[in-house]
């Protein structure tokens, strides 16, 4: 018997219309656990370099974590894994909510799908009957509304469906896919589902999961359970409200805006505004929120409240769950109620609320300087609100100049030329960031944005503080309980930062620390990511009740695997190390990472070289960021060194070379 | 005939609706605690305590598993809450046909919450003890029942059944079973 996973994977070719239920190799749960590990495993073996996106070759998975299904706590997650459209990387965006679990009690870890159905359908996965359906009648209909029409019409009403909407479907480079309070956002994923003609999937199952040592593993369910509330009821002291908890940020229980709406930039990206948040502004969104939200949810086994359903009067309830609330509101220069309405109908489209307002607020900085004319935007609005649901639209429906902004500003801004790419300025690897402009460059943060192999700071930063606290007695108190930390060391980096002086930005942290820094805090996120543990859990805040060291216990009492904190680690070391060798076959170097040129004002180029060098070769890379032959042995990914000596993108002559 | 009291506990789980986050954490507590051995596996489709809900109408009811009933209900009424409009069988404990919820999914045979009855007994049963959000709480009163209503309906249900059989054969049977037990 497998114990926590089902052994089972659903290999769909939409080509041909063909289904095969295929049993995994265990083996491969002891090199990867599972979710992304091996997600990026199947990508690597099966979506050569030559691969395009919106090609019939390229894989789109759908998979649950390995704890997923179990009684763990907030282990919920789906890994939805494909190569971007935008990026022409691998993509791993994911989501929480309730679909991940139902595919395992479905029978299933993972939906891998490959080749395009010619006309638009939706997966029906009900235990051991899948069935691929036509989807003809769903086409322009909402994401949510999909989810509602595909559960009234199969009459399952527990049935969990993950649903593209118009953007997908017109392959938007910015189109998420949609799962209740949940989606899968970032680079582009939604578009290769409508590449491939799959509006939905939906899935019901009814199944057993295993446990290999009962007893234990629910043992260590209580502890993290009984830790959460007593976590709650001690929010750290001297950090931003959104970051003393646990969870993803509290967006949906927090009306004091004034960190994000003061310290992130409006518009694209460009604007701080300091003095924005008064009590009067406090008053009024936090009237908008309290009108239109009905209840703080969570996703499932979980007691967090990260979401919450969003009825607006007159316009369809929705769901919505951490910045998104934010973001339409800042990037149009309007207020709370502006950014709940706007988006309704961004969710049911189906896009990033990260990347699809900064396109638009790209979009109208180029009007504003003339580069983008009345011509090419005819019949426009006036008013900022009225601008941003008209480019909503047409950006979805690739009309006009929607068509150019759909890909996203950096290809946006290569199409439309006359100095445009000055404006796709906050771009990491071709993808929009979080609109965070800063003064002294960090070193850790700087490391993480640019080596980030998500292009997402929040998918990589967690669990060491952002910034140092004033004062040595903060920080005592902060080191006390501090039991989360790999290894000792770590409280005495915290207890020397300073804010000012010798031991702070960007000098210290050292090099040296800040690569181990990063490295630990990336670890945790690659754990979370086989696992399926959600990162509110676990590696996004700070004395999280998931770590190190009672990960290695969970894994082995669910799964019966062997699991210590070193195997753990190497296990890490080894997905992260997979995902970027799929990106260096790909082609992605040392020239592609770096943050925006202006997300700090002061940079110390001599500094940033030093880290760079340091930390690639801290990680086993070499001064390319390629992972060394050595390295890859190590990690028994030797079948990736061969294949980057084969394709002359390691040589044995550069591995003498950087001995010398 | 003299009348006894004797105490008893009722157990009561009080469903705070308005708490509820809908994470299924009872669902999901529920099916391992029962699971044989205990936690070996889970499956929220076993579970003796079911989360009605429907994100988009705000509606999240946690019931739990009550008696098996053999035939649906004649008709169907409709609530409306705090203008929220709640089916009848929302509010439901019964395993029956009109639905598949309370029924092992392999063998459609009936489930009932037991109270998480176990031998040392628990302090809570295990989707309160799980349910940190107080959507779900555990209380325990003590009544004084009279055990002379259940002797009454013994004698209504003998009485019937004499009359049905006569008395001889119901003698005989009652004999022939106690001898039986015995055995």
């Amino acid at each position: 018997m497998r114990y926590a996973e089902t052994g089972f994977n659903l290999e769909v070719d939409l080509t041909r219309g063909n289904i095969e239920r295929v049993a995994t190799d265990p083996g491969l749960t002891e090199l990867h656990l599972g979710g992304l590990g091996t997600n990026a495993k199947i990508l690597w073996d099966r979506v050569l370099p030559e691969v395009e996106p919106f090609s019939a070759d390229n894989l789109l998975i759908f998979s649950a974590g390995l704890l997923v299904g179990t009684p763990a706590p907030g282990c919920n997650r789906t890994i939805v894994s494909t190569i971007s459209p935008q990026t022409l990387l691998m993509a791993f965006s994911m989501m929480g909510g309730f679909w991940a679990p139902e595919l395992k009690y479905a029978g299933y870890d993972k939906v891998i799908l490959r080749g395009k159905s010619p006309n638009l359908v939706y997966l029906w996965i009900n235990n051991d009957k899948v069935e691929i359906r036509d989807a003809s009648h769903l086409h322009g209909k909402g994401a949510v509304e999909t989810a509602e029409l595909i559960r009234q019409e199969l009459k399952e009403p527990k049935a969990q469906v993950a649903a593209i909407g118009l953007a997908g479907e017109n392959r938007v480079y910015m189109a998420s896919i949609e799962h209740g309070r949940s989606s899968a956002s970032r680079l582009g994923i939604g578009a290769v589902m409508g590449d491939k003609g799959l509006k939905a999937i939906a899935v019901r199952g009814t199944k057993d999961i295993n446990l290999a040592q009962p007893a234990e593993f629910i043992k260590l369910c209580n502890e993290v359970l009984q830790y959460i509330p007593v976590r709650d009821k001690n929010p750290v002291p001297g950090v931003m409200a959104i970051l003393a908890g646990l969870g993803s940020p509290k967006e949906m229980t927090v009306h004091d805006e004034k960190w994000h709406t003061e310290n992130f930039s409006w518009g694209n990206a460009r604007q701080r505004r300091k003095d924005f948040w008064n009590e009067e502004i406090e008053k009024k969104w936090t009237e908008s929120m309290e009108n239109v939200r009905t209840r703080l949810i969570s996703c499932y086994n979980c007691p967090m409240k990260c979401g919450a359903i969003i009825s607006v009067p007159g316009i369809s309830t929705y769901a919505m769950k951490c910045f998104s609330k934010l973001t339409y509101t800042m990037a149009a220069f309007s207020d709370l109620d502006f950014g709940f309405r706007i988006a309704q109908r961004a969710t049911e489209y189906g896009v990033d609320a990260f990347s699809t307002p900064q396109v638009m607020a790209f979009a109208l900085e180029l009007y504003e300087n003339g580069i983008l004319t009345d011509k090419d935007l005819p019949g426009m609005p006036s008013d900022s609100e009225g601008r941003f649901y008209w480019l909503l639209d047409r950006i979805v429906r690739r009309e006009g100049i929607g068509d150019v902004l759909a890909n996203g500003t950096y290809w946006a801004a290569k199409q439309i030329g006359k100095g445009a790419e000055a404006y796709a300025h906050n771009n990491i690897k071709k993808h929009e960031q979080l609109p965070l402009k800063l003064s002294m460059l960090n070193p850790v943060y700087f490391l993480m944005y640019c080596t980030g192999e998500k292009s997402n700071i929040t998918q990589i930063e967690g669990n060491f503080p952002q910034a140092p606290f004033p004062t040595m007695e903060e920080r005592k108190e902060f080191v006390k309980d501090w039991i989360q930390v790999p290894d000792e060391k770590f409280k005495q980096y915290l207890l020397d930062w300073e804010p000012r002086g010798e031991h702070s930005i960007p000098y210290y942290p050292t090099v040296q620390m800040s690569c181990e820094i990063v490295d630990w805090q990336e670890k945790m996120h690659y754990i979370d990511d086989a696992l399926g543990v959600c990162a509110g859990l676990s590696s996004f805040p700070l004395k999280p009740p998931y770590h190190i060291h009672n990960f290695p216990a969970l894994i082995s009492s669910a799964t019966g695997i062997d699991m210590d904190e070193d195997r753990l680690t190497q296990i890490a070391k080894r997905n992260r190390t997979l995902v970027r060798a799929v990106n260096v076959r790909r082609g992605l170097r040392r020239a592609d990472e770096k943050p925006p040129e202006d997300h700090w004002k002061k940079r110390f180029p001599e500094l940033e070289t030093k880290l760079l060098d340091a930390y690639y070769k801290f990680k086993g890379w070499n001064n390319q960021g390629i992972p060394t032959k050595e390295s890859l042995q190590e990690l028994s990914l030797d079948y990736v060194s061969e294949d980057f000596l084969r394709r002359g993108i390691l040589t044995d002559e550069e591995e003498v070379n950087r001995e010398g | 005939m003299k009348v006894e009291k004797k105490k008893k506990i009722i157990k009561t789980i009080k469903v705070d609706v308005d708490k509820c986050n809908g994470c299924r954490a009872c669902e999901v507590i529920c099916s391992a605690f029962h699971s044989t051995p205990k936690y070996s596996g889970n499956n929220p489709a076993r579970s003796r305590i079911r989360v009605i809900h429907e994100p988009i109408k705000d509606i999240y009811v946690p019931v739990f598993a009550g008696e098996y009933t053999a035939a649906e209900c004649m008709g169907r009424d409709k609530y409306v809450i705090d203008g929220k409009e709640y089916e009848e069988c929302a509010f439901c404990k019964a395993s029956c046909p009109s639905r598949d919820i309370f029924k092992e999914p392999d063998s459609a045979l009936p489930l009932k919450c037991d109270m998480c009855e176990s031998d040392p007994p628990l302090s809570e049963p295990m989707c309160v003890q799980w349910c940190i959000n107080d959507a779900l709480t555990y209380e325990e009163r003590e009544e004084e029942v009279e055990e002379e209503v259940e002797q009454e309906d013994l004698d209504i249900g003998l009485e019937s059944l004499a009359n049905k059989y006569g008395l001889d054969k119901i003698m005989d049977t009652i004999a022939r079973m106690s001898e039986s037990k015995k055995g």
